[in-house]
């Protein structure tokens, strides 16, 4: 009996102090060891315009008409900072997407993360090079060399490695090939693979992306998840340190000009604004 | 009473458990595959892919399996055929779907759990992901992994050899390749009659003596080294560019010190791999001879040892050096492997 009063008399107390808390502070309380969600929503633009694929015509710096038939790219080693400093690094087995412009579905990347207040994330942009040189078991979902279509494929079969970045189109500016296609293909990959002893390496095309919420800070909480919207402008594949010509490089694969697209397209990314989804 | 039966009936479980584990180990044992004496290290990792008479068994259907490719034509086993070395016999460049013409010879497939990379420009470094290169080739099998495993699903025998090799009957690419791996890596050459006299089980005739001899004295074995007769470097040895202007190594590495370098082919099994070259342009070991001793061209890449003091490029070798030569390296045919039942095609 004694037993049983000390016990109701814990609980009542602990209650308490769960509403003095609540009353004090202005946000809602967060258990920092209990999970929450976070997306990350890329969203993919031409300059000030929406990317629409096959229909829009868009202009980039070298002057040249383009479309846009296909886009596709992997973020992956997803890494977000606190507004304290400190970071959450996605476990890695579980932190590859792929983008595809033609499946909204895949625009949204839903992350499991613990509950906090966040400043920032940062992300690559293709695969690290260690997951490209592992086992095929270790290389599942997006990832999986053996699952992808060729129209859709992500990974160079003749020379081990995953595409990071597949962007296909058109412009009236590009001579036509056999077929009558003014068609343009970069396929942008290389993870900086070594050769010989000691081993040169070859290019690496890896781009780690780090973006700022500047003011807005992303609140996970048991009832609150943040929804950060993420700009990808295409046109920042052409125009960069390199202006680059569609006419003059119809098609970019593994080659040493790819570097220059990378460097491009590591500028292709700007977080843009929050929506705060209630629930989960 | 209730608790006996009870009792009985898990003994009964119990049993039938051990005799169907007991089963199932005897249905699918493991396949040893050992490292010849004189070969280098293996690499590939057994222990990620361990051999199983199942996983062989499926792994050799798969490999003579048409289905692999996009009409159905083309199987590994079509330019991999056994009697010539698992080479595309007589072709210099191999032919895939709809006769599309290849831009290199086809390569042996022996010996490869010791090898670090594949291919003449050593693009692919892990053998399970080496099967996707040809099959997915528009001018090889032309086919895409999602459509080959699809066609293997509804096929009436392979989801059951599946379940065989790997306890399930799911069809997977990691499960295919994985298959694919089992077979190759336990197709080792170690046999020929050169192997045979380093085990002091036979005799060289006084010919064959003299052209080993001559293949380690004209330095041969710098790049044709070891037990697997290559020391699995890229090198440019002098081929004209007047027909082909393939820059080969170049293409994985992008580094200029690589352009026109190929894979330092083993020399194992040669006397039946005709036509010779990364294009197939010579014919027999005769002209691949001649090339070397006056047929190299000056480039850039050439290798410094085939560049002499007295100017001129290659191994200076008398016509009865090469023949002498030649009688040596006909001694690394290896009959038992060319003619092995385990790896011909399934009847």
């Amino acid at each position: 009996m004694k037993l049983h009063f000390r016990f109701l008399h814990i609980i009542f107390l602990s209650g308490f102090t769960i509403l003095t808390a609540c009353k004090n502070e202005v946000e809602p309380e967060f258990n920092p060891s209990a999970r929450g969600r976070l997306l990350l929503e890329f969203d993919n633009v031409v300059g000030t315009r929406d990317l629409e694929l096959n229909r829009g015509v868009y202009r980039n710096a070298a002057g040249e008409e383009f479309s846009v038939s296909q886009l596709q790219y992997y973020v992956s080693n997803i890494r977000l900072r606190k507004t304290d400093g400190s970071e959450y690094v996605v476990p890695q087995d579980s932190s590859y997407f792929l983008v595809q412009e033609h499946k909204p579905e895949t625009h949204i990347i839903r992350l499991s993360v613990p509950q906090g207040d966040y400043a920032g994330v940062s992300f690559i942009l293709g695969v690290d090079s260690l997951r490209s040189t592992m086992d095929i078991s270790r290389r599942q979902g997006v990832l999986n060399p053996t699952d992808m279509s060729r129209e859709e494929g992500m990974y160079w079969t003749w020379n081990s490695g995953y595409i990071f970045l597949r962007m296909e189109g058109t412009s009236p500016q590009i001579a036509p090939d056999p077929s009558g296609n003014r068609r343009f293909r970069y396929h942008i990959g290389g993870f900086g693979g070594g050769f010989g002893t000691p081993p040169v390496r070859t290019i690496n095309n890896i781009k780690t992306i780090t973006l700022s919420f500047g003011r807005d800070i992303a609140k996970v909480r048991n009832n609150s998840t943040p929804q950060m919207h993420i700009i990808g402008d295409v046109l920042k594949v052409f125009n960069g340190s390199t202006t680059i010509s569609l006419a003059q490089n119809p098609t970019v694969m593994f080659s040493p000009f790819s570097v220059n697209v990378a460097n491009n397209y590591a500028n292709m990314f700007e977080y843009h604004h929050m929506h705060t989804i209630v629930g989960r | 009473m209730k608790r006996t039966a009870f009792f009985a009936l898990a003994c009964v479980l119990l049993a039938a458990a051990v005799v169907v584990s007991c089963g199932q180990r005897d249905v699918n044992p493991m396949i040893e595959v050992s490292t010849p004496p004189h070969f280098p290290p293996m690499i590939y990792d057994l222990n990620k892919n361990p051999v199983t008479q199942a996983g062989f068994e499926l792994g050799r259907a798969l490999f003579y399996e048409g289905q692999l490719s996009r009409d159905g034509t083309v199987s590994c086993g079509f330019c991999h055929q056994q009697s010539a070395g698992f080479t595309h016999h007589g072709h210099d460049l191999s032919h895939g779907v709809d006769d599309r013409l290849g831009k290199r010879n086809a390569l042996p497939i022996q010996n490869l759990a010791f090898y670090r990379d594949f291919m003449w420009d050593g693009g692919i470094h892990d053998l399970d992901l080496q099967p996707l290169a040809p099959i997915e080739n528009p001018v090889e099998m032309d086919e895409s992994m999602p459509n080959i495993l699809e066609k293997l699903r509804k096929h009436p025998h392979y989801p059951r050899m599946f379940e065989r090799a790997f306890g399930t009957p799911e069809i997977t690419g990691e499960r295919l390749l994985k298959a694919l791996s089992q077979f190759m890596v336990t197709m080792i050459s170690a046999n020929s009659r050169y192997d045979q006299y380093l085990r002091g089980e036979t005799q060289l005739t006084a010919d064959e003596l003299r052209g080993l001899q001559l293949f380690k004295q004209k330095g041969c074995d710098h790049c044709h080294s070891g037990g697997l007769f290559t020391d699995q470097t890229y090198r440019n040895n002098g081929l004209s560019l007047a027909f082909n202007q393939d820059v080969g190594r170049y293409e994985i590495t992008l580094n200029e010190q690589d352009k026109y370098k190929f894979r330092v082919p083993s020399l194992r099994n040669v006397e039946v791999t005709r036509p010779y070259m990364h294009d197939g342009r010579f014919r027999n070991l005769e002209m691949v001879l001649d090339h070397y001793s006056e047929g190299m061209e000056d480039i850039p890449t050439l290798d410094p040892l085939f560049k002499r003091t007295d100017g001129k490029r290659g191994i200076p070798m008398t016509a009865e050096e090469k023949r002498l030569i030649i009688a040596f390296l006909k001694t690394l045919t290896d009959e038992t492997f060319l003619h092995d039942k385990r790896f011909s095609e399934p009847e």
